[in-house]
């Protein structure tokens, strides 16, 4: 959304990249453009169009229905602009029809448009093409063929479409409620018969319990099987959703791979027969069955690839290296998203920054300078003046007026206090209807302007742009949302819609009556950089910013640089971590713009963004930074498990990191052991600490993979819980099986038992198949342990006021959209301290926050939202009920001297505040105001909601 | 010859999550940002989801 009105973004529709030439900093790029037949810059997607179009096109995907011949791609599109499908118009096919044409209120129609070929000049380029879900049409088995078998994206439409009418969930067969669903995991991945695709899909575990919760919410009494192979929860929170799906929503979990799907014709029912972890068979009816297909790269991205000449791995995903995770072969050309490998949504958001950090480095030199900023034109209109209110109203095609009755509403609105003026448009956020608002306001010396149309979330700063343009202060507007809150919601009620109309007006009218003007907050940026912690991720992160352009404090707790990555040998492909560490650490120290601080810490934190304060001690002596931004990669630690499986007790007892240390340098245990166990998920996902750290099974599979490689007579096993190998590390769990390495599988109920023997270690496991414990001696018993948090993570969120979350890690602003950020502005996170991540996710992280940070360097001042909290002094008393309440910390308590004594108050930060008024409501005295959310305002909005009926 | 000029001018192929992020911060950074998209409109795969884990949110 906020992508379509970025003035730095030109966004090109059905368009294709063709062919890159040329070389970093000066590539020109050749794209290809196919007619959409509608002018976006006329089109104000009324639906005319679509309503008369008579060409009826069925949705390829099941259960999405029909569109017409011009549609839009979906409701909430960006660009909200309708296109024709040049296969299906009847004009384009057979030169006959050509209704939209003619119906066009704003005549954007233009069949004359043609394919053309574009050129532009870049310097850098990202591909971030994404992939695509597999089609088990491909394959015979999975009965795709029966109306009731759906691939996960189906599913989710009919359960919107469900949700949205409020209609119970329908077998699509036979239109009867569906009483029982199975979803079928892997289907497409981790799977070289059918489809040969070996990697796993990574995402589809979760998808599969979302989507059986929300189905569990429109029917309680739905019973859902989930049949998987290894739940793959790994990310952050995915284990907590994982375990209260299954103990406390009632979502039955079984551990089986399903092979095939039957209709059977007589019962109506899909027969589903499988054998269970005891080993027998099981034979079971569903209603409906849903696939969690898996994903893969497209047929034209792999073409476009080898057009570009990008390495590819075995499975067509780009190629790339944990310590440059989103470069691919080409210099110069980066890659973000799925196509390097499969992943959900906040990893592929974090290496879009990332991208754009890769970019920013070899661009740097090029960075234009900041444009001015729009909120400064002059506004020679004041608000104190006696208010002279306009009222415009939109019809939005027939949207709104289909519904309302706009006359009498405009009639109405004419005759309010201090409404000097009141119109109504076809279209309010069309070109000539911005343009004649901003006329009006003139001609008539308007002061204040309500809009009544759509929603302030999509077009409150189409409308503040015209208040700018027309010389008044854009926060004098208020919108009365007609089409969602009044015409979408209840369009049956055509009188009671009006009245309520007219009452959302009157309100506004009486809001905007007390609007004050305010200015953005502009903040000073001091183009310089903190980073806290020197490990890979910290070191990355300064690295990225100093190659930008900016100065960097890099300050490490410990004597030297390199973290955990210290005790790395290799990443999961193989490369080796020592040698990249080396010649990272040797960049960051010679570079000129990076400073380190060794053996220093925080001590003490002031500012905000633009300009922290942080003082750090270092040699018992105390320095203080000023900086505009934070970066906070203070890393992790290995949780030692003293009294559990004979560790500390046993000297043949290790963790997985202490295993590599004494293998590495020879150790005899290891080299005389003919015998060897790993146990997975010790302390992880267990109660108190319920998160998967993520790179255990990885590490534990590859060292196995090594043992054997050394000595194929060597027996190794892995007692796990699920074995969550995602994305193309899944081949490394095959190739160990191959190699003979045994997999046995415990549950949290029966953990292994670990005794001493005549020969060693005696490790007893309950075999689910065999129905009876299990014996295994061994030489060496390796602990796959938890990564812990940092214990500093507190230290330093309670110094910057920053969120945690129950485990002891840093919390971001959004799980998803804001995987990097924290809450506070200017201070980003990256690597461990957020939550057990493989080297290369640390990397992309701590590009990404290298990334968010500079979007803020770039600029001479952060321009801030004045909607915020202030206090009147005068009537504080003191009593800091509000100091508990601010989510942000925006809040301090104050001391001032009135008269010979001191008095206790608050202050406000006004940057750090976010205007959410929850000290307004809670302030006994009514002291503080959110600007433009006043009491006075609230109250007369209020009054005037009421006023018709008393 | 003379070395040519470098651009500040960055292309994106493909409006999912991922390039809609990457167009977002290079765009605030000053970066000029084309952004290319194969279908009609910007997205990609999650603006086809309704919501999303673990907290069900709206995805669009």
């Amino acid at each position: 959304m906020e992508c379509g009105r970025h003035f730095n973004i030109e966004i090109l529709t059905r368009t294709e990249l063709l062919d890159i030439q040329g070389r970093p900093g000066n590539f020109r790029v050749s794209l290809r453009r196919y007619p959409r037949y509608v002018d976006i810059k006329r089109c104000i997607a009324c639906g005319a169009c679509a309503d008369k179009c008579p060409q009826v096109v069925p949705e390829t995907t099941k259960n999405l229905g029909s569109r017409k011949a011009i549609y839009l791609e979906h409701p909430q599109a960006v660009p909200l602009k309708y296109q024709i499908d040049p296969l299906s118009c009847l004009k384009l096919t057979e030169n006959s029809c050509g209704l939209c044409e003619e119906l066009c209120p704003t005549q954007a129609i233009n069949f004359e448009e043609r394919e053309e070929v574009l050129e532009y000049e870049v310097g850098a380029v990202i591909l971030a093409p994404g992939l695509k879900p597999f089609d088990p049409s491909r394959v015979g088995l999975w009965g795709w063929q029966s109306p009731d078998v759906l691939t996960a994206l189906e599913f989710e439409y009919l359960l919107a479409q469900s949700t949205r009418t409020n209609t119970p969930l329908r077998r699509p067969s036979t239109g009867n409620p569906v009483k029982n669903i199975a979803f079928l995991q892997c289907v497409g991945s981790r799977d070289l018969n059918h489809c040969d695709h070996p990697y796993c899909s990574t995402v589809c575990c979760m998808f599969a319990i979302k989507e059986a919760l929300l189905a569990r919410q429109r029917n309680a009494r739905l019973e859902i099987s989930i049949f998987y192979t290894d739940m793959r929860a790994y990310g952050k929170d995915f284990e907590r959703y994982y375990q209260e799906a299954s103990e406390k929503k009632g979502i039955r979990f079984v551990r089986s791979r399903l092979h095939a799907v039957e209709f059977c014709p007589q019962r109506k029912k899909l027969r589903l027969h499988y054998v269970n972890i005891e080993g027998r068979q099981v034979e079971e009816w569903y209603d409906m069955v849903v696939l969690a297909v898996g994903l893969e790269v497209p047929p034209d991205i792999i073409e476009l690839a080898h057009r570009l000449g990008l390495r590819l791995t075995a499975n067509n995903f780009a190629a790339t290296s944990a310590f440059k995770p989103v470069d691919t072969s080409k210099p110069g050309i980066f890659v973000c998203g799925a196509f390097s490998g499969p992943k959900d949504i906040a990893q592929a958001v974090t290496e879009g920054s990332a991208a754009a950090a890769a970019v920013a480095e070899i661009l740097a030199p090029v960075r234009p300078a900041r444009q001015v900023s729009q909120n400064q034109l002059p506004q020679t209109i004041q608000g104190d003046q006696k208010p002279r209110i306009g009222v415009f109203l939109c019809h939005c095609g027939n949207n709104i007026s289909s519904v309302i009755d706009l006359e009498a509403l405009l009639t109405y609105a004419q005759g309010l206090a201090d409404v000097v003026w009141a119109e109504k448009h076809l279209f309010l956020c069309s070109q000539e209807a911005q343009k004649r608002l901003q006329e009006v306001i003139r001609d008539k010396g308007l002061n204040r302007v309500v809009i009544g149309a759509c929603s302030p979330r999509t077009h409150e700063f189409l409308f503040r742009r015209a208040l700018r343009e027309a010389g008044i202060n854009q926060y004098l507007l208020e919108m009365a949302n007609l089409r969602h809150h009044v015409a979408w919601v209840h369009p049956q009620f055509k009188e009671e819609t009006t009245q309520k109309a007219k009452d959302l007006i009157a309100m506004a009218v009486a809001k905007v009556r007390c609007q004050e003007v305010l200015y953005p907050l502009e903040v000073p940026v001091m183009k310089r950089a903190l980073v806290l912690g020197g490990g890979v991720a910290g070191m990355e992160c300064a690295l990225s910013l100093a190659r930008q352009g900016f100065e960097v404090f890099l300050v490490e707790k410990s004597a030297s640089l390199g973290g955990n990555a210290r005790h790395l040998s290799y990443t999961w492909t193989y490369e080796n971590v020592q040698y990249h560490l080396l010649k990272l650490r040797k960049e960051v120290e010679k570079n000129p713009l990076i400073k380190i601080f060794l053996r220093a810490e925080v001590v003490k934190v002031a500012g905000h963004i633009g300009e922290f304060a942080t003082t750090i001690s270092s040699h018992g002596r105390r320095k203080t930074i000023r900086h505009a931004v934070g970066i906070i990669a203070i890393g992790g630690g290995m949780y030692r498990p003293f009294g559990e499986y004979g560790y500390g007790e046993y000297e043949e007892v290790f963790t997985s990191l202490e295993f590599d240390t004494v293998r590495a340098a020879g150790d005899f245990r290891v080299k005389r052991a003919r015998n060897f166990v790993f146990i997975q998920c010790v302390g992880s996902r267990e109660p108190g600490r319920l998160y998967c750290s993520k790179v255990c099974c990885t590490h534990s599979i590859q060292t196995a993979i090594d043992l054997k490689k050394e000595d194929p007579s060597r027996r190794v096993y892995i007692l796990y819980r699920d074995i969550r190998t995602y994305g193309e590390r899944e081949i490394l769990y095959q190739k160990a099986r191959k190699l003979g390495v045994v997999f046995i599988n415990y549950d949290l109920h029966g953990t292994p038992k670990v005794s001493k023997s005549s020969r060693g270690l005696c490790i007893e496991v309950w075999d689910h198949i065999l129905h009876r414990p299990l014996e295994i001696n061994t030489d060496v018993l390796v602990l796959a342990t938890a990564i812990v948090p940092n214990p500093k993570v507190r230290e330093l969120a309670s110094l910057y006021s920053l969120a945690v979350d129950s485990h002891g890690f840093f919390l971001e602003a959004h799980s998803k959209m804001r995987p990097v950020d924290f809450l506070t502005d200017g201070l980003f996170m990256a690597g461990l301290s957020h939550y057990p991540m493989p080297l290369e996710e640390s990397v992309a992280q701590a590009k990404a926050a290298a990334a968010r940070a500079a979007t803020i360097l770039a600029k001479d001042t952060v321009s801030l939202d004045p909607v915020v909290a202030t206090v009147d002094l005068a009537r504080c008393d003191g009593c800091a009920l509000c100091l508990d309440v601010c989510p942000y910390k925006a809040i301090s308590p104050l001391e001032i001297e009135e008269g010979d004594s001191r008095v206790k108050k608050i202050q406000i930060d006004k940057v750090r505040c976010k205007g959410c008024g929850i000290c307004q409501a809670i302030c006994p005295q009514e002291c503080i105001a959110v600007a433009n959310f006043t009491l006075t305002q609230l109250r007369a909005q209020i009054r005037a909601a009421l006023s018709g009926e008393l | 010859m003379a070395e040519k000029k470098t651009t500040g001018a960055v292309l994106i192929l493909g409006s999912g999550v991922a390039g809609i992020q990457a167009a977002l911060d290079l765009a605030e950074m000053g970066f000029k940002v084309y952004l290319v998209e194969k279908k009609g409109a910007i997205g990609g795969l999650m603006a086809r989801l309704d919501k999303t884990f673990p907290t069900n949110e709206c995805a669009v």
